[in-house]
């Protein structure tokens, strides 16, 4: 016996166009149309139910033709979702149970009653995070939480995500890692003492203390707002990206002009690609500007790159 | 997994439990009225209109004819399982807390909370197999724990009944003469209010959980601490897997985290170790509230838990549950 749940998604009145050439109906009226002319005939013909049945994916169609108040005709299609929930091996009384009459407050209960729904998302039992990936002083419930979330979110993938930054393979891409502000292994540049300030900080506060939003882990850290300030003013905005160009790639290609803080490629989750630009923070504003001269137009994997000041700004 | 969200209570829930066979859940919450479910597909069956408080725990018989509910309104009720109807009332002096049936249903211990100049006491009550035979008058009663009694369940074969409550400490009493036969250690005992306590399948071993954010695995016959589970919250269900060698926790939060974990909704968990290393499995995220019942479907394939937010969420487990390795 299956546990079977029904959700109806959507009923579709729609009134009927003689003239409409629409399949349906003229598939159901075929062997009418001989006597098209005489409108009055097809009236009372109402073509039968259709049943289209549950599909690879569940969804069950079931079209219908009816008389509205005004008389027309409507055509009435309601799309279920039929999915096996569970195969339960029940016994005799287990199925006699079923068939038990509702009682107390349950007499009255129509079929519409949202009161049993299936959750619209999917749970998953979280596998804990493995805390050799942490860095020191971070505690492992707080990593948890941005890692939990990001799993969540990309569970629609269907893709082997791997970061590059802490290696990881499934969980999230290198642009969403939790780590990414962190001493990350060579790649990505980051500030190195602003990060690990911050994270002898957290690991000072004790295990069971408070800790304020501002020292967690994962949180933005700003050794002195100025330096921060300074970098975003010296971003640089990147477009016309090739799809496989990531950090590592513009790291390297601006580089040569100084030293960078930064590097950032937005990446379009649900293909893993890059979404054509990204934003590189120099340290200081002479090297961002250097590189912006040169690479403008310069032709890097098949496309000419675009470079500029991330706020148009000339100094 | 798709979880199913079963809103059937207004209030939080307090308990739930399964029939022998699977088939049924029951919950109890707060809001005066047990509700029964179809345990595959959460559609609810009925509810039992009667009592006049919180509702704080229940249990149905094997043949899953009877239900009997200890309520905050000082009455203990049975009632007949398909129709709703009530069949008896034990009346007290105080909330009733926990009740349970004995093995072969002939027999429940009900305990009843320190109220007014009554200190909390464990009742033994003959249940007659025809209603109208039923009689108010106790086989025994055992007073003694200070605080709540939160748990009281039977031994093996009847004859011990097993109580943790407020005062920490799990004890063992002989159910024909109401003498203490055993305490659990101190030392390695809980440091706080036991909040819940289920026994195994078999019946060898049970599991306390605690509001000192631990739940402990105890021998029934010697009383024997064997397994030690650590959170970072306090605990206020547990459950057994009959299946797996699994143990599920389910809490609550912390009075000094409220203001700064984040807002996040759904994020309060069950969290899944395994029995034998005490390790951490994984947890299953869903609940607005605190967890506050959870119950493992006889089969192992499904569970349920009930929350502060008035919801039960009934899990089918996936198929690459039971593959779990560590």
């Amino acid at each position: 016996m299956y546990g079977v749940v029904h959700f109806t998604t959507g009923s579709l009145n729609m009134p009927i166009d003689k003239s409409d050439p629409n399949p349906n109906q003229s598939k159901a009226s075929k062997f009418r149309w001989g006597e098209l002319e005489e409108d009055d005939n097809l009236d009372f013909l109402l073509p039968p139910k259709e049943v289209i049945g549950p599909d690879e994916n569940g969804i069950k169609k079931v079209i219908e033709y009816k008389f509205n108040d005004e008389g027309n005709k409507v055509k009435i299609t309601t799309t279920t979702r039929v999915r096996k929930l569970a195969k339960a091996r029940l016994n005799k009384r287990a199925v006699e149970r079923r068939n038990w009459e509702k009682f107390g407050d349950a007499v009255h209960e129509d079929v519409g009653s949202r009161l049993t729904m299936v959750s619209t998302e999917e749970i998953i039992l979280e596998r804990p995070r493995a805390p050799e990936l942490l860095l020191t002083g971070m505690k492992a419930e707080e990593i948890k939480v941005p890692g939990d979330s990001l799993a969540q979110l990309s569970k629609g993938g269907a893709v082997l995500m791997v970061c590059r930054t802490c290696g990881k393979k499934g969980d999230h891409w290198t642009s969403k890692c939790p780590y990414k502000d962190l001493a990350a292994p060579v790649e990505t540049f980051v500030d190195k003492p602003v990060a690990s300030e911050a994270s002898v900080a957290a690991s000072g506060s004790g295990k069971g203390a408070y800790v304020p939003p501002s020292m967690r882990a994962g949180a933005e850290r700003t050794a002195g707002s100025d330096m921060r300030r300074r970098n975003d003013e010296n971003s640089v905005r990147v477009t016309n990206l090739s799809e496989d160009t990531r950090e590592p790639d513009l790291l390297e290609l601006f580089r040569p002009f100084g030293a960078v803080t930064r590097v950032y490629v937005a990446m379009d989750q649900k293909t893993g690609t890059s979404r054509g630009f990204g934003f590189v923070n120099f340290v200081n504003r002479e090297d961002a500007q250097r590189a912006i001269n040169k690479l403008n137009g310069y032709g890097y994997d098949n496309l000419i790159l675009r470079v500029e000041w991330a706020t148009p700004r000339a100094n | 997994m798709r979880p199913i969200l079963m809103k059937g209570h207004e209030r939080p829930l307090t308990f739930l439990k399964y029939n022998r066979d699977g088939d049924l859940l029951f919950s109890c919450a707060k809001d005066h009225t047990p509700t029964v479910w179809f345990a595959d597909n959460g559609e609810r069956l009925g509810t039992y209109r009667g009592h006049n408080g919180a509702v704080w725990s229940c249990d149905v018989s094997r043949d899953s004819m009877r239900l009997i509910t200890g309520s905050a309104d000082q009455t203990v009720k049975l009632w007949n399982v398909q129709t709703g109807a009530q069949l008896y009332t034990f009346n007290f002096g105080s909330p009733a807390r926990s009740v349970d049936f004995s093995v072969g249903d002939k027999l429940a211990v009900i305990t009843t909370d320190p109220f007014m100049e009554l200190t909390s006491a464990i009742h033994v009550k003959r249940i007659a197999r025809d209603p109208t035979e039923q009689t108010e008058e106790s086989e025994l009663v055992i007073k003694g724990p200070q605080g709540r009694i939160n748990r009281a369940v039977w031994g093996p074969l009847n004859r011990t009944i097993v109580s943790a409550g407020e005062d920490a400490v799990i004890r063992i009493w002989d159910s024909e003469t109401g003498k203490l036969l055993r305490e659990a250690d101190k030392e390695s005992g809980h440091k706080k209010t036991i909040t819940s306590l289920t026994k195994s399948a078999d019946g060898s071993h049970f599991l306390t959980g605690s509001l000192d954010k631990s739940a402990k695995l105890w021998d029934t016959r010697t009383l024997t601490l064997i397994k030690t589970y650590v959170t970072e919250r306090p605990v206020n269900a547990v459950a057994m897997s009959p299946l797996l060698d699994h143990v599920v926790l389910g809490g609550g939060q912390d009075a000094s985290a409220v203001t700064t974990t984040d807002h996040r909704a759904g994020k309060f968990e069950a969290k899944f170790f395994d029995k034998i290393l005490q390790e951490e499995i994984g947890g299953v995220k869903g609940h607005f509230g605190p967890i506050n019942a959870l119950a493992f479907n006889p089969d192992g394939k499904s569970f349920s838990s009930g929350g502060e937010d008035g919801y039960v969420r009934l899990h089918h487990f996936d198929p690459d549950y039971f593959n779990i390795k560590i």
